[in-house]
């Protein structure tokens, strides 16, 4: 997927003026954070279990080359197939090295954020393949043209006008005066549509929540079904999964998913978890013939030797995103690439380099809601406030705020200078404010005040209400 | 391919800064051999009776319903009042596990009986049950032979066989009954959790039952654990 970070603010704005986005983005609010809450707030061991699913992923990177060799061991041990890949044109091509040797002519797919980030759909498509994205929010954005915006809800910026819109442009032979105001009948179309679809397709392909190195099991979550109708109905099934999926045993399989869909959707499990391994077996009366696992860097090695490895536990439940006041704000295709919100803000400069997404890190107030709410504790706030200090050092970004934050650095270094300074600013602010309490217009701050007002301060700066010992 | 393989794992020790063998190849080798669990919730444990019950509230949390038969000989009239009450088709499919089809469905004679792997327009199917978990009220569902997967999917109604003893109080006695059967390291096909029936929030995030799977989910759960009268 072509990425479009370095163009964060100009597609933020447009977020913002975007009546329909706005619209649909009120629906996450109620939903998704709520629902988490109140998941967490039914299991006690919420916390100790965000403990242990960290502790695992820990395990799992700190040891990933061993695990991943057990992986693969136990895949070919139960008749599979795995590839190693180490960027995306290779994935890309030994996918359709696999669809081409089955003679595929459709391919059926399960929701999957890495064919994503390797630009699945369009390079099958290059080569007349049809891909059949199964997910109904995928197969909603993949009618209209665009990519998931959500890490769960891809479809979660479009409005059920628009999904209706979408259906009859593409459903054409269905009577054109049919009603379709009823997310009911929107869903009951898809999944007549998708039926047909997956009997029909050759090859299935899906994503992986886990790699399991104990039994060379991959294992898909989804609460539609989908993944599992992609992975069972066609002759062959293509897993394509991140190096950073697996985790050592089914034990922590199940520890992990105790937080997995608390933290994404509030359910206690989502409807369906399937544990593959391996192709048909004999006697097996369904299943596919062949089973393919495709393994891929694409830039997580690099990940792992960096300072950013934390961010490598991910587990792709978008509570991050959901509490997010700036992707409340602006959703995720301003962020430019495959992974919005905090989390995205922190692997796109990692997948891409920073100078592609230059902006993303300074996309969050870091008031910290993201880590307060990670299954998997990434201190996401921590490491933006890292990738700041990257870019500055390798003199990325805006100059403007170069010179600022430069400047700023000389007066914090003065204390007494910056007391002084600070205090009559603070003086001066709280004076000047004191009759409207806040400010419609402030010189050098032209960027705060074009779209909100400046609170005036009271008068004292915090320094010195700490020194009176003023504290609450 | 062997290049391909040799050249990551290499890549990935690099940045881990660190040799293939040594301590830590005999560390992971343990922790694989013995999988230790993480904390298992509360909720999980309980008597038999305690258990049961929760298994049966939590079912009925995730949208699906159950019902308590006390003898396998009532499987084919739950079934057919079950459908009869949801005025649902009187055509079933079968899993082909003879625990099933040799259930006495003569008694039921409103009822059209096949079994086999699932076909396109079956619109309802039996299958037996591996396990059931209490914590979450999830049903496990394992592949062979006598149990084809897509029973579990293609059908827009799903009933499911539980015995009482296959119902355990948390994910990790799951584990262990399947370890007991299949061997350490080694798993079926697939094994299958299934929480509820087919669901989907992505239009405007309002929940709609029955996406690609099965719209209603209905678990017959035998009690074959009660002294007998």
């Amino acid at each position: 997927m072509e990425a479009t970070c370095h163009r964060f603010g100009a597609a933020s704005a447009r977020a913002l003026a975007d009546e329909q986005l706005q619209q649909a983005l009120r629906h996450l609010r109620g939903n998704f954070v709520v629902r988490r809450a109140q998941a967490a707030a039914r299991l006690p061991e919420f916390d100790s279990l965000r403990d242990a699913a960290r502790a695992i992923k820990d395990e799992a990177l700190e040891h990933l080359d061993l695990y991943l060799e057990r992986f693969a061991a136990k895949v070919e041990e139960s008749g599979g197939i795995v590839h190693w890949c180490s960027d995306a044109a290779e994935a890309r091509a030994v996918i359709l090295d696999i669809c081409r040797g089955l003679g595929a002519r459709t391919v059926t797919k399960g929701k999957s954020m890495v064919s994503e980030e390797i630009g699945l759909n369009d390079h099958l498509a290059a080569h007349g393949i049809e891909p059949i994205e199964t997910d109904l929010g995928e197969y909603i954005i993949q009618l209209r043209g665009e990519t998931p915006s959500h890490l769960i809800a891809p479809a979660i910026h479009v409005t059920r006008a628009q999904v209706a819109d979408a259906f009859r442009a593409a459903h054409t032979d269905l009577d054109p005066a049919r009603s379709l105001d009823e997310p009911a009948t929107l869903l009951a179309e898809a999944r007549d549509r998708l039926r047909q679809r997956f009997l029909a397709a050759d090859v299935g392909i899906t994503g992986a929540n886990f790699l399991v190195a104990e039994t060379g099991s991959t294992v898909i979550v989804t609460n539609e079904g989908n993944g599992d109708l992609t992975q069972t109905l066609p002759k062959a099934h293509i897993v394509l999964a991140g190096i950073e999926k697996v985790v050592p045993t089914l034990e922590d399989v199940a520890t992990i998913l105790r937080v997995l869909a608390r933290s994404a959707t509030g359910q206690e499990m989502s409807v369906y978890t399937t544990l593959s391994t391996g192709p048909r077996r004999a006697g097996d009366r369904d299943g596919p013939a062949a089973f393919h696992v495709v393994l891929l860097d694409n830039g997580r090695v690099r990940m792992l030797g960096s300072e950013f490895r934390e961010a490598l536990r991910c587990i792709r439940c978008g509570a991050c995103l959901n509490g997010c006041p700036v992707y409340q704000a602006i959703g995720g295709h301003a962020y430019g690439w495959v992974y919005g919100g905090p989390i995205g803000a922190v692997l796109s400069p990692a997948f891409l380099g920073l100078a592609a997404a230059p902006d993303l890190p300074q996309a969050s107030s870091l008031c910290g809601r993201c880590e307060d709410v990670c299954p998997v504790r990434i201190p996401l706030p921590r490491l933006l406030r890292r990738w700041r200090e990257v870019a500055f050092a390798a003199r990325i970004g805006a100059g403007r705020s170069r010179v600022v934050t430069r400047a700023w650095v000389w007066l914090a270094r003065r204390p007494r200078l910056y007391r002084l300074l600070t205090g009559l600013a603070a003086r001066l602010l709280g004076f000047a404010g004191r009759r409207e309490g806040a400010f419609r217009f402030l010189p050098f701050a032209s960027g705060w005040t074009a779209t909100r007002d400046f609170p005036a301060p009271e008068g004292r700066t915090f320094h010195s209400r700490w020194q009176q010992r003023e504290r609450p | 391919m062997t290049g391909a393989r040799e050249t990551m794992l290499a890549e990935i020790r690099r940045a881990l800064g660190r040799e293939s063998s040594g301590p830590a190849a005999t560390a992971v080798a343990s922790r694989l051999a013995a999988h230790p669990a993480g904390p298992v919730p509360a909720r999980a444990r309980g008597t038999r009776v305690e258990l049961l019950d929760r298994f049966g509230l939590m079912v009925e949390a995730s949208a699906a319903s159950i019902a308590k038969i006390a003898s396998p000989t009532e499987v084919p009239r739950a079934v057919a009042a079950f459908l009869a009450r949801h005025n649902l088709p009187a055509a079933l499919r079968l899993a082909p596990d003879p625990a099933l089809t040799s259930l006495p469905w003569a008694g039921t004679p409103t009822l059209s009986i096949s079994s086999g792997p699932a076909r396109p327009d079956d619109v309802v199917a039996l299958t037996p049950a591996f396990a059931g978990v209490a914590e979450t009220g999830t049903l496990v569902m394992v592949s062979d032979p006598a149990t084809p997967t897509l029973l579990n999917f293609l059908p827009d109604t799903h009933i499911v066989l539980m015995r009482g003893h296959q119902v355990v109080g948390s994910f990790e006695e799951v584990l262990a009954r399947l370890r007991d059967r299949y061997g350490e390291g080694t798993l079926p096909r697939t094994v299958g959790f299934i929480t509820g029936p087919s669901r989907s929030g992505d239009i405007e995030q309002i929940l709609q039952m029955g996406a690609h799977g099965p719209r209603r989910l209905h678990v017959l759960l035998l009690d074959d654990e009660a002294p007998q009268a």
